[in-house]
């Protein structure tokens, strides 16, 4: 094992660790998981017959993982679908209870993406506030940055459309508000999930530039994406999660390649 | 220099631990070197209180972002506000006014049914958020942090705003009926406070328990109406128990039945005709320390589980 120590560390030796995941397992409980019809009578029908499929089912999604993370260090992870990745990132956020093991970290992780607190049925106005207040700035911050929120988002260019519900707009003006307000705020460890850069060719590039300069402020940064060119772009070191377990952990380059190998591509 | 893909933590360990001084320490000891705090673990009380207090304008706009989306898909938008509370009472009113006839001896039946009903529907709604607040919003819980009393507290304080609204119906059914503006009118400002601390402390109770069990949901209305038909909402318990052989403990049980308390200290402040003969005794006493013990047992009750909010 000692060898590949080295391959994680770098020039300087004060190296300080801002997350911290030990040996950290995560269970989903999903109630109703009864399987075929949802109806009444199934459901009566499973309870009669004593099969066991109703009721709780539960998921590992996550299953002692374990990693240091550092100080300017830009962290990818990667994985099949329904590896972990995202759950990963919830449990380093504190925001999934860990079933086993702990999560240390400096500061609040915060997740990038605002899109729960919004709602539908009010004006992109209101969501602006609304969604900054959620992200817990100060009501004088958000007075603050709402024009360049707005300004960012392009909402208003086809005239006044962030007096009307978020319910009318288009999805891709919708994701475009919202990853406007999510993106104005400064975070201290932060993690991306997947594909944020949404929306027409303008605004994917405005959105690419902001998350490099979020991520520039930002002391760690995770990323969460299949794409393994904006990986390879932006990250230096790559986790690499199967079925909840923590498969590789180096260099980039190394993970990657593997990662492509394992994948056949 | 090769990373090996070996499923183990073992191997995590190993390869992501500094060759530096902090060689050998384990990763709890690690994190306590750096000052690393453990992510999502639930703070001290003080400091709950302090991040909720920093929270309050989240804890506003969510509840009146909540109370205008409600009806913002109707024709009428927030007319319903106030029509809602009205055909309310007007139900009532048809049901135990005319048909069942409950009103026999009670002055002023109308302003009486309707302030109860307003106010025990204020307790109730509470109670339905509440138990939904957490169980109900769970995407919000697993997106972002906030401390989670947010959501019961904005739940109820926008159950409060509604109120408001139906305080406003029940002022113009008052003066339609005769009843003229006095002073005592003002006594239904401590009772509103007193009766929001006691709703907002039993639906961070109803949270908890919701977001472990869901299907309370489906049983609390059950439970909800129970407890309306026994605390006098649209018949006087006096006039109802007066022929009949009760044994005293039931007296004052009822007497104590928080929702009485309050709906009666409404009726007294609002209906000249409504005495203070008719008041159960001590209520000012018993109205100020339900909200007291629901209110603290309840905050507590809900910060205790604070980290654990969220799980599935």
């Amino acid at each position: 094992m000692a060898e590949q120590e080295g391959a994680v560390q770098t020039a300087d030796t004060t190296r300080v660790p801002t997350v911290i995941a030990d040996d950290l397992h995560i269970v989903y409980r999903v109630y109703g998981t009864g399987a075929g019809k949802g109806s009444a009578t199934a459901a009566l029908n499973r309870i009669i017959r004593r099969k066991p499929s109703t009721g709780v089912r539960e998921v590992h999604a996550v299953k002692g993982v374990s990693f240091t993370a550092y100080r300017g260090e830009s962290i990818g992870l990667i994985g099949s679908n329904g590896s972990g990745k995202s759950t990963l990132l919830k449990a380093v956020a504190g925001l999934l209870p860990a079933e086993r093991g702990k999560v240390y970290s400096h500061g609040q992780p915060s997740l990038l993406g605002v899109n729960a607190a919004l709602m539908n049925d009010l004006t992109g106005e209101k969501n602006v506030i609304l969604g900054g207040l959620a992200m817990g700035m100060s009501r004088e911050q958000v007075h603050e940055r709402y024009q360049s929120i707005v300004d960012f988002s392009g909402i208003n260019e086809k005239g006044d459309f962030i007096s009307l519900p978020m319910r009318t707009y288009s999805s891709g003006m919708g994701a475009r508000l919202r990853f406007s307000i999510a993106a104005a705020k400064d975070h201290d460890v932060l993690m991306i999930d997947e594909a944020l850069a949404t929306g027409d060719r303008s605004f994917q590039k405005r959105s690419e530039a902001r998350i490099r300069e979020l991520r520039k402020e930002a002391g760690t940064v995770f990323l969460v994406s299949h794409n393994n060119k904006s990986i390879r772009d932006t990250c230096d070191r790559v986790l690499w999660l199967e079925k909840g377990e923590l498969l590789m952990d180096g260099p980039t380059d190394e993970v990657i390649k593997a990662y492509e190998k394992e994948t056949g591509k | 220099m090769s990373t090996v893909s070996e499923t183990t933590h073992d191997s995590a360990v190993a390869m992501s631990a500094p060759p530096t001084s902090d060689d050998g320490l384990s990763r709890a000891e690690l994190a306590r070197k750096y000052g690393l705090t453990q992510s999502g673990a639930r703070p001290s009380l003080p400091e709950y209180v302090r991040q909720l207090w920093d929270r309050r304008h989240f804890i506003s706009a969510f509840s009146s972002a909540k109370l205008t989306a409600q009806y913002s898909q109707a024709k009428l938008g927030q007319v319903w506000q106030v029509v809602t509370p009205l055909l309310n009472a007007l139900v009532y009113y048809l049901i135990f006014g005319l048909l069942i006839g409950t009103s026999r001896g009670v002055e002023d039946y109308v302003p009486f049914l309707v302030t109860g009903v307003f106010i025990f529907t204020f307790t109730q709604s509470s109670v339905m958020a509440g138990t939904r607040a957490i169980s109900g919003n769970l995407g919000l819980v697993r997106a972002l942090h906030f401390p989670r009393a947010c959501l019961p507290i904005s739940f109820c304080l926008m159950q409060l705003q509604q109120l408001l609204f139906s305080m406003g119906v029940l002022v113009l059914i008052l003066l339609g009926y005769g009843q003229v503006p006095t002073w005592s009118w003002l006594l239904a400002i401590p009772a509103l406070v007193l009766q929001f601390v006691f709703n907002t402390g039993l639906a961070m109770v109803m949270a908890r328990l919701g977001s472990k069990t869901p299907d309370l949901a489906q049983l609390m209305p059950f439970i909800m109406r129970t407890w309306m038909y026994a605390s006098g909402v649209m018949f006087s318990i006096d006039v109802i128990l007066k022929e009949k052989a009760v044994p005293a403990f039931v007296h004052v049980l009822l007497d104590c039945n928080p929702a009485v308390v309050f709906i009666d200290l409404m009726r007294f402040a609002l209906i000249d005709s409504f005495t203070s003969d008719k008041l159960p005794p001590h209520v000012w006493p018993l109205a100020v320390g339900w909200a007291l013990v629901m209110g603290i047992a309840g905050f507590v009750y809900f910060w205790k589980a604070e980290e654990r909010y969220g799980r599935g």
